[in-house]
């Protein structure tokens, strides 16, 4: 028994490490892997809706896992971490490319840097209720 | 005027109180600032700019590493600039420690000028800050081959080819020790990009200290620097 679940963190162990390598990455080979991947467990699950009786537990068995819930399980364990990984460097990704879109628009709504120094050599220019926009405007239009 | 090739860039971020101070006191030395507005929900931004600040105001809050990296783009636009400060809009650098740190790059033999809070004894934080601080230097300075004494001090003098180089994507807390690990990794000709540190005094006022991060913060700057 101890023996057993020793390969079994092994296993698991070995299929974190697989699950990192595969879900982490962006390129196509990682991509076209985790879709047939998915093929193939979907052929499998219709294989075992078709044949209900033993299919999963015989594959626990022949994996040294003891049923086949468990292994489902387990399945679930490393997908769910698949998934977190994938879609915390999704996020990365996006929020990279949003903070350089909002950061165009926000470079180019200001003032340019040189246009601003020459024209506040006072600073009150900018004082009272007078809205900067019309300057800015101005600026860019040249 | 003195220090017109200087841009102090200052995130900005809902600091109504005390921004218009501190950009008037930074004026009376450093004529260029640029405040970038991070989505401000009071008037921080209209302040700074009655202050005399040029503000560049992003349309929604993106975080203090975002900001800094916007001020950096901004103040390349300007093709006088030679020098970059990075200040905090909060009130804790004193004015006089950036005139030593840019007197100090402007003798040439370096490219970037950190503040440190721990080279002198001025600067009074609390034991378990100090401790927090520390690991991050030690942290900061295992994994980028840098030599600070305080990485994760908001006062910092680049010069405009460490500025053109870098490019902060930690949008939030982590953005401190990027800076520095993408100077320590930065070859200019093949040279490591030389730098020195300046002892500074951070003012922990009471405003400041009710705004400053917990020390839970930490463990969100780790894993914002290991899970990059």
């Amino acid at each position: 028994m101890s023996r057993q679940s020793a390969i079994q963190i092994l296993l698991i162990l070995a299929t974190l490490v697989i699950a990192w390598r595969l879900l982490a990455g962006t390129g196509q080979r990682t991509q076209a892997v985790r879709r047939l991947g998915l093929l193939l467990l979907l052929g499998l699950v219709a294989y075992s809706i078709i044949d209900p009786s033993k299919t999963w537990t015989n594959l626990a068995r022949a994996l040294g896992v003891g049923r086949g819930a468990d292994l489902i399980l387990y399945g679930l364990a490393v997908a769910f971490l698949g998934f977190v990984v994938t879609t915390y460097k999704r996020f990365r990704a996006m929020e990279v490319r949003y903070t350089r879109l909002a950061r165009r628009i926000a470079l180019d709504e200001a003032p340019r840097a040189y246009d601003r120094v020459k024209s506040t050599g006072s600073p009150d220019t900018l004082t009272g209720d007078v809205p900067p926009s019309p300057s800015v405007k101005a600026a860019d239009a040249d | 005027m003195q220090n017109e090739d200087v841009w102090l860039v200052v995130p900005l971020y809902n600091e109504a109180a005390v921004i218009a101070d501190v950009v008037g006191e930074a004026r009376t030395v450093f004529p260029n600032i640029v405040c970038v507005d991070d989505g401000s929900r009071d008037d921080s931004a209209d302040l700074a700019e009655r202050a005399g600040a040029t503000v560049v105001r992003h349309p929604i809050n993106l975080g203090q590493g975002a900001a800094l990296q916007t001020g950096f783009e901004f103040a390349l636009g300007d093709p006088a600039m030679r020098y970059v400060v990075t200040y905090d809009a909060d009130g804790q650098h004193q004015v006089h420690d950036v005139e030593v740190m840019v007197e100090r790059i402007r003798r040439g033999d370096v490219r970037v000028v950190f503040g440190s809070r721990f080279l002198d004894e001025r600067t009074e934080a609390s034991a378990s800050k100090r401790l927090v601080l520390r690991a991050a230097v030690a942290y900061t300075n295992a994994t980028t081959g840098t030599r600070l004494t305080d990485a994760h001090n908001g006062l910092r003098v680049l010069h405009r080819d460490v500025v053109e180089k870098l490019d902060i994507t930690q949008n939030r807390m982590a953005h401190a020790s990027e800076i520095v690990a993408q100077i320590g990794s930065m070859r200019f000709a093949g040279a490591k990009v030389a730098y020195a540190e300046e002892p500074v005094h951070i003012l922990y006022t009471d405003y400041s200290k009710a705004k400053g991060q917990s020390l839970w913060n930490a463990v969100n700057i780790l894993s914002e620097l290991i899970w990059r």
